[in-house]
């Protein structure tokens, strides 16, 4: 231990935790390479964690090395930078890092090889220039993430919260998930840099302290951290290789002591955790002004000839790391993005890097043979002896697969941070993460279902209350009229009541006809005394009707529509009126009565085949019903004829009668004024005469209105 | 006399609490049947009338009233047994006209260049999903769409497809391991070498 960073860090020591086999030195042995340009770039807008980014570049256009491609979109996003300098080839879906194997927009660009940069902002003098502050927008546009494995962007987790003052600064260097090394190759070669980047987190963030946190596996890269430290007050933490000691709950606590709260972030005990990744790819961001294009991977696996590091442009497809590092193609049984513990299996190898792929591991059939077939939990509790996260992974087991979401949440199924120690240690073989996970699916599943039904819930609610509104309004509408055009409220008649009893008694002689016709066909004795009941209910229904039609008229107008030459031009207004409606009623009768004739005949004929006694009675019916319809029509065919005489009458059709109506009211208006100034000068014999002229004038322009009026109504009457 | 003097004091004790309990049953009264809340919360607000209801919440009442509380057919099983546990009622098949339940969600796409805009789908909508005004093309808020399937029967001209949502990316979940014996594909598990 260095004495000069004093004495070594207090840890506390985890729950758990498994010693998988390492397998680091397959790939630790070489240098960083520079990994081939490719044919091809692939970039997937959604690189990181939360909300694609959108294209600002289409297809066919020149990009640069580091231009901006795609911006953020929302608080929670990134912008997306062009790796090399190229041509966009093409924007659309290609299958990209995730185990779903679905695919999503991509930028594709097809590299010059020029690996010409576009202009960079560097702030070499980060410390003094700006304040702390105004170097996260600067991050956030350079399209920095965690680096670990989720992807998380870093201006974000650097944003200052008030209520949370940050105590400690953790950069995560323990890099616990066997085979990868691409941290470890990292510090080793680069931790001047590294440190350079912690100093401007430090710079940002403020923290009491500074630690990294390395596993005792790597002591080559722990020599070049603390060299690389000594002085700047960073400490360097050893940290004993357990996995997942790289978790960053994991990690905080051991070196801490500080248990973040479930659902919670670090930042609510007073810490921020980085990778180490991110710690240089801040360093590149600020004082060069590079944008995160590029990241180190571990290519490592038995079925590479050549494994190790590379450095390699975000976008560079698998398939082209596997080339350079010598695949045997036929050799690889199974091809993992991240670590053979918390990775995913890749089903195409065209899918690019991108920021938070640490490693990619072609493993062959018997590195990573397939799993053994599932077997019944024995109850062993070897699962919770290993769980990291102190929980039970095998009551989660059995609610998961039970899907028994509660019970699972119950147990803290969110806070299981799917590190696999319990499916690793399980003698019986059972996935256990993949029940965690399809559980952990089903419950984000469940929440979106609920908000989207409430989303329903309330809209369907507001729908109806609008529905119930609008109703309300025609109704009041609708009254309002009725009141306007009949002052027949006035002289107690109320016309809806009469039409509702005569609507009434009419259902109640359809139904009793109904009967009649029904026990004709039966033959029953009752017939007779249905055929008076029938009598009445249609007397009744009879005088019902002709009491709406009486009220109608009577409403508007005392006197009947004969509409004479002789009548008073001033009521020819309310005559149109009263006619409409009229007119109206007599269509009601018409219908009314043929349908009712219809009836008859069909009950005569009914009768007829039957050979029923009241035959007679039956055509005597039909014959009033005929008479009655044809009546009806007469009177309604005369009404008709009348109006459209009328309009001729008056000469008029809409247009001369409007002129008709604005002139009289203009020379009306004209006499008024000659009236007033009459007045004005006092010559009551001039005054009297143009009075009675005005008088006279007032009326003509009144009967005009009124021409209008009717010619309008009669017009909308015809069109409806 | 002491008689007298505990005859009061009880007199005195039950005049305090009940006039405390009238006040609590004033202040405290609760508004409506919490029960309607209850299960209209469990429901899956489609809207969509199958239980013969013209929505979620007049089904709600129906089932606070003692109807069958198994006519859900997007709720599916998990409604009824939700339902039957909130309501201490035995569970029930699910009564759907088709048999069983459609597990996959759906939602109502307009084919946009056949629409004549006759607002009828508009109106047909219990969650005012269709955007569009007479005579102009009509097109369905998909975030908003429950997949009632209301607007498909009114359009006259058919140009309303219910189509299945696909996963994305945001949606997309693990599957359940398919049991004992069975050997997942996904599973990574690192072998002692």
């Amino acid at each position: 231990m260095n004495v000069s960073i004093g004495t070594p860090r207090l840890l506390f020591d985890f729950h758990g935790g498994i010693h998988p086999p390492q397998n680091k030195t397959l790939s630790n042995q070489r240098p960083i390479r520079p990994a081939p340009l490719p044919a091809q770039l692939i970039l997937p807008l959604n690189m990181h964690l939360g909300a694609p980014a959108k294209a600002v570049v289409q297809v066919g256009d020149l990009v640069l090395k580091g231009q901006k491609i795609a911006e953020a979109q929302g608080a929670v996003s990134l912008p997306v930078h062009a790796p090399t300098s190229g041509k966009v080839v093409a924007i659309g879906p290609r299958p990209i890092q995730h185990p779903s194997g679905l695919d999503a927009p991509c930028i594709v660009i097809e590299p010059d090889g020029r690996e010409q940069w576009c202009e960079l902002h560097p702030l070499p003098d980060w410390r003094t220039c700006c304040p702390p502050s105004a170097l996260i927008p600067r991050l956030r546009e350079a399209g920095v993430a965690g680096m670990g494995g989720a992807g998380f962007p870093t201006a974000v987790k650097l944003s200052p919260r008030a209520e949370h003052p940050i105590e400690q600064l953790i950069i995560n260097a323990v890099e616990c998930e066997p085979y990868i090394t691409a941290d470890d190759l990292l510090m080793r070669e680069r931790a001047d840099q590294i440190i350079a980047g912690i100093e401007i987190l430090r710079h940002i963030l403020g923290p009491q302290e500074v630690i990294v946190g390395i596993e005792d596996n790597k002591p080559e890269a722990i020599e070049a951290m603390r060299r690389a430290a000594t002085g700047t007050g960073i400490e360097i933490a050893v940290v004993p290789t357990k996995y997942p000691s790289g978790g960053e709950k994991q990690l905080i606590y051991m070196l801490t002591g500080k248990e973040v709260p479930s659902g919670g972030i670090p930042a609510q005990v007073g810490v921020v955790c980085h990778n180490t990744g991110t710690a240089l790819a801040i360093h590149r961001a600020i004082v060069f002004g590079e944008p995160l294009i590029s990241r180190v991977t571990t290519l490592t696996g038995k079925a590479l000839r050549e494994p190790g590091n590379m450095e390699v442009l975000l976008g560079t497809p698998v398939s082209a790391l596997l080339d350079a590092a010598g695949a045997d193609r036929n050799r690889i049984g199974r091809l993992v993005m991240g670590g053979p513990m918390m990775g995913f299996t890749l089903h195409s190898s065209a899918i690019p890097v991108v920021k938070t792929s640490n490693c990619i591991l072609a493993a062959t059939a018997e590195e990573l043979p397939p799993p053994a077939p599932e077997q019944p939990c024995i109850r062993c509790g070897s699962c919770a002896d290993v769980c990291p996260a102190d929980l039970l992974p095998q009551q989660l087991f059995w609610y998961s697969k039970n899907q028994d979401l509660e019970r699972a949440q119950q147990y803290n199924l969110m806070d299981c941070i799917e590190c696999g120690a319990c499916a690793y240690v399980c003698p019986s073989h059972i996935p256990l993460v993949q029940y965690y996970r399809f559980a952990k699916g089903e419950v984000r599943k469940e929440m979106a279902e609920q908000q989207k039904a409430d989303r329903a819930r309330q809209r369907f609610e507001a729908r109806q209350d609008r529905l119930a509104k609008e109703q309300a309004e025609k109704e009041a509408r609708r009254k309002a009229r009725l009141e306007g055009s009949k002052p027949a409220a006035a002289s107690g008649v109320d016309v809806a009541a009469l039409k509702a009893a005569s609507l009434e008694a009419s259902a109640a002689y359809k139904a009793a006809v109904k009967a009649l016709k029904a026990a004709e066909a039966e033959g029953s004795d009752q017939v007779a005394a249905l055929a008076s009941e029938v009598e009445q209910l249609k007397a009744k229904a009879d005088a019902a009707k002709a009491a709406v039609r009486d009220a109608g008229p009577a409403a508007t107008k005392t006197t009947p529509a004969p509409a004479t030459a002789e009548q008073p031009a001033a009521e020819k207004a309310d005559d149109g009126a009263a006619r409409a409606q009229k007119m109206k009623a007599l269509k009601t009768a018409f219908n009314m009565s043929h349908k009712q004739f219809k009836e008859a005949s069909a009950a005569l004929e009914h009768a007829e085949r039957e050979g029923a006694d009241n035959l007679d009675e039956l055509r005597k019916q039909v014959e009033r019903f005929q008479l009655k319809a044809d009546k009806a029509k007469a009177a309604l065919g005369l009404l008709v004829d009348q109006a459209k005489a009328d309009m001729r009458a008056s000469g008029s059709d809409l247009k001369s009668l409007k002129i008709e109506a604005a002139q009289t009211e203009a020379a009306a208006r004209q006499k008024a004024r000659e009236l007033e100034a009459a007045r004005v000068k006092g010559d009551d014999e001039r005054i009297h005469v143009l009075s009675r002229e005005l008088d006279a004038l007032q009326r003509e322009a009144q009967v005009a209105a009124g021409a209008l009026k009717a010619a309008t109504d009669e017009q909308g009457l015809a069109d409806a | 006399m002491t008689i007298l003097v505990a005859v009061f004091a009880l007199l005195a004790l039950a005049a305090v609490f009940g006039a405390l309990l009238g006040f609590a049953s004033e202040k405290f009264r609760v508004e409506g049947d919490p029960i309607i809340e209850q299960i209209d919360a469990l429901l899956p607000q489609t809207q969509c009338g199958q239980c013969g209801h013209p929505g979620c919440r007049p089904y709600a009442e129906a089932i606070a009233a003692g109807e069958e509380h198994n006519r859900c057919p997007p709720g599916g099983e998990t409604t009824v047994v939700a339902l039957s546990e909130l309501l201490g009622r035995e569970v029930l098949p699910l009564d759907a006209e088709e048999g069983s339940a459609l597990d996959v969600k759906r939602v109502a796409v307009i084919r946009e260049d056949e629409c004549i805009g006759c607002t009828k789908c508009i109106q047909a909508c219990p969650v005012d999903a269709i955007v569009g005004a007479a005579k102009l093309m009509h097109t369905v808020i998909a975030d908003e769409c429950t997949g009632c399937d209301l607007c498909v029967e009114p359009c006259p001209v058919d140009c309303i497809d219910m189509v299945e949502i696909k996963p994305t990316l945001g949606t997309w979940s693990w599957q359940r391991p398919p049991g004992v014996g069975s050997k997942p594909d996904n599973l990574i598990p690192v072998v002692t070498l």
